[in-house]
């Protein structure tokens, strides 16, 4: 199911009905509460779009909060070169603080969408502080991978967007690469929510859709 | 008895090092004048910065305003005695704030304490600052934008670490003298806890037997150390040092004993000073400069 969040709208209704940018750290904590709260009525597998197109101001605090937080509380991977040591948990429910998983989809994807060159700057640097990526819709509705990403993850998930439900061979006959390390790629696309496995029922190899593509 | 302290002519980030100089001999509940009565210019920094030194005594200080009518005028138009009013016993003629018509003061000196202050200065400066931004300084809406988002890192710096509120103030000025084009500065400052009592604790700062103001100031600004473990902090520091970078601007932040700038080609300040009259909390400036096209 595909599921829409309008973060100007959860702003207002949460933290208050004149605020139109989003600023400061507790209003971001505040927005992302509302939007887990929204996501945990969700069960199975979901597509959420998360809608920026009226938000005036993003700043680094709130996108770090309601971005890269988000992603990582509902179970993205970081991208392979991702520092891990005890200070720096993996990407796992829990966060830092002790604070519970939150409940909801089993399986979450995020869209981002009317993501303008306003809020560029700011969702960048958190992502490659947390070395993740999303799928990002500007103004003109294309969707592109944003964040940490490496040249042959670009180069399958653009190929997925071009043709949706392609196999694994068809995937590396499109990107350029062996087999092999295409499959790892899609492993690791699907482990980083970038790409939905689509399972076959009936033996054959399973499919990919680009989260993002229409 | 009360010690008079001079207040310099111009009062600014590097001049009110003379105010502290002559405060740091006395005991924090001394009684105090601060003599401004000559004093014929302040910026941003220096009119946050004097409200802050004030926090910071045990006795109410006193203020004697400045003699100059313009001087006087200048002040009140920018809120200073408003809040001065409150933290100072002032002496002299303190003039009605007028609204002017057409002001270089982008941003009054406003308290900052909670998020929702963060809110408010961050909405009033795109309100107000679009087109002296854009007009003047000749930034890009995305500039502008920019130049928003790094107040409110400021800001929010005080609301998350300090302990205690401070102020910030923004004012727009034709350098025409020193550097040739509009500038618009920022100040932000608190008497908190400061860069040293913050980072205490932290888990990435460096173990060494030397920790001193100087140390906390780098591994805050230059390495984005956080006394929060979460590693999603130290990001508005950082996205204030690329703003500033971007734009040519300068940014300073002084703490405790020291002071640490990240310094632009126009300018000949030193990336860091150490041995400085100690003074609590943080106070920061950041200037941007009017973009010139490249020759």
């Amino acid at each position: 199911m595909i599921n829409h969040i309008d973060v100007s709208m959860v702003l207002r209704g949460t933290v208050c009905d004149l605020y139109s940018n989003l600023v400061t750290r507790s209003t971001g904590a505040a927005v992302r509460g509302e939007i887990e709260a929204q996501l945990a009525e969700l069960r199975g597998r979901s597509v959420n779009v998360i809608d920026f197109s009226h938000v005036t101001l993003l700043d680094f605090s709130c996108a770090d909060e309601i971005v890269a937080k988000l992603l990582l509380r509902f179970g993205v991977g970081a991208g392979e070169d991702a520092t891990r040591t005890a200070e720096t948990p993996c990407a796992v429910a829990d966060d830092w603080n002790g604070t519970p998983a939150p409940a909801g989809p089993r399986e979450a994807y995020f869209v981002f969408r009317g993501v303008s060159d306003v809020h560029r700057d700011a969702i960048e640097t958190v992502l490659e502080r947390h070395r993740l990526a999303l799928v990002a819709e500007g103004e003109d509705g294309v969707p592109e991978l944003v964040g940490a990403v490496e040249e042959p993850e670009q180069r399958v998930w653009q190929a997925l967007v071009r043709v949706p439900r392609a196999d694994a061979e068809e995937v590396a006959r499109l990107a350029g690469l062996g087999a092999e390390e295409a499959e790892e790629v899609l492993d690791r696309l699907c482990r980083r929510r970038l790409v939905i496995r689509v399972a076959s029922d009936v033996g054959d190899a399973d499919r990919f859709l680009a989260v993002g593509a229409r | 008895m009360t010690t008079v302290i001079a207040v310099p002519q111009s009062v600014d980030d590097a001049t009110f090092e003379q105010i502290l100089a002559q405060l740091a001999p006395l005991p924090p509940d001394a009684r105090v004048l601060l003599d401004a009565r000559h004093a014929r210019w302040a910026s941003p920094y220096g009119l946050t910065t004097l409200l802050t030194l004030a926090q910071t005594r045990e006795t109410r200080p006193a203020l004697a305003v400045p003699d100059n009518e313009d001087t006087a005028r200048y002040w009140a138009r920018t809120a200073f005695f408003e809040h001065a009013d409150g933290l100072f016993e002032l002496h002299g003629q303190v003039p009605r704030a007028r609204a002017a018509g057409e002001s270089q003061v982008l941003l009054e000196i406003t308290p900052v304490a909670k998020s929702a202050d963060v809110h408010d200065v961050v909405d009033r400066i795109q309100q107000r600052a679009a087109s002296i931004l854009q007009g003047q300084l000749k930034l890009d809406v995305k500039a502008t934008m920019g130049f928003a988002m790094t107040l409110s890192e400021a800001c929010q710096n005080v609301v998350e670490h300090a302990g205690r509120g401070g102020w910030v103030g923004v004012q727009a000025y034709n350098w025409q003298k020193r550097l040739g084009r509009h500038v618009v500065q920022i100040a932000v400052s608190d008497a908190g806890i400061g860069f040293r009592q913050s980072l205490e604790g932290a888990q990435g700062r460096r173990r060494t037997d030397r920790w001193d103001d100087g140390m906390a100031l780098e591994d805050a600004v230059l390495r984005n150390v956080s006394r929060f473990r979460d590693p999603g902090r130290g990001q508005g520091l950082a996205g204030i040092r690329k703003y500033v970078g971007r734009w040519e601007g300068k940014l300073s932040i002084r703490s405790g004993t020291a002071r640490l700038a990240q310094v632009p080609a126009w300018d000949d300040d030193v990336p860091l000073t150490e041995k400085l009259a100690p003074f609590p909390g943080a106070q920061m400036q950041i200037t941007i400069p009017e973009r010139v096209a490249p020759r």
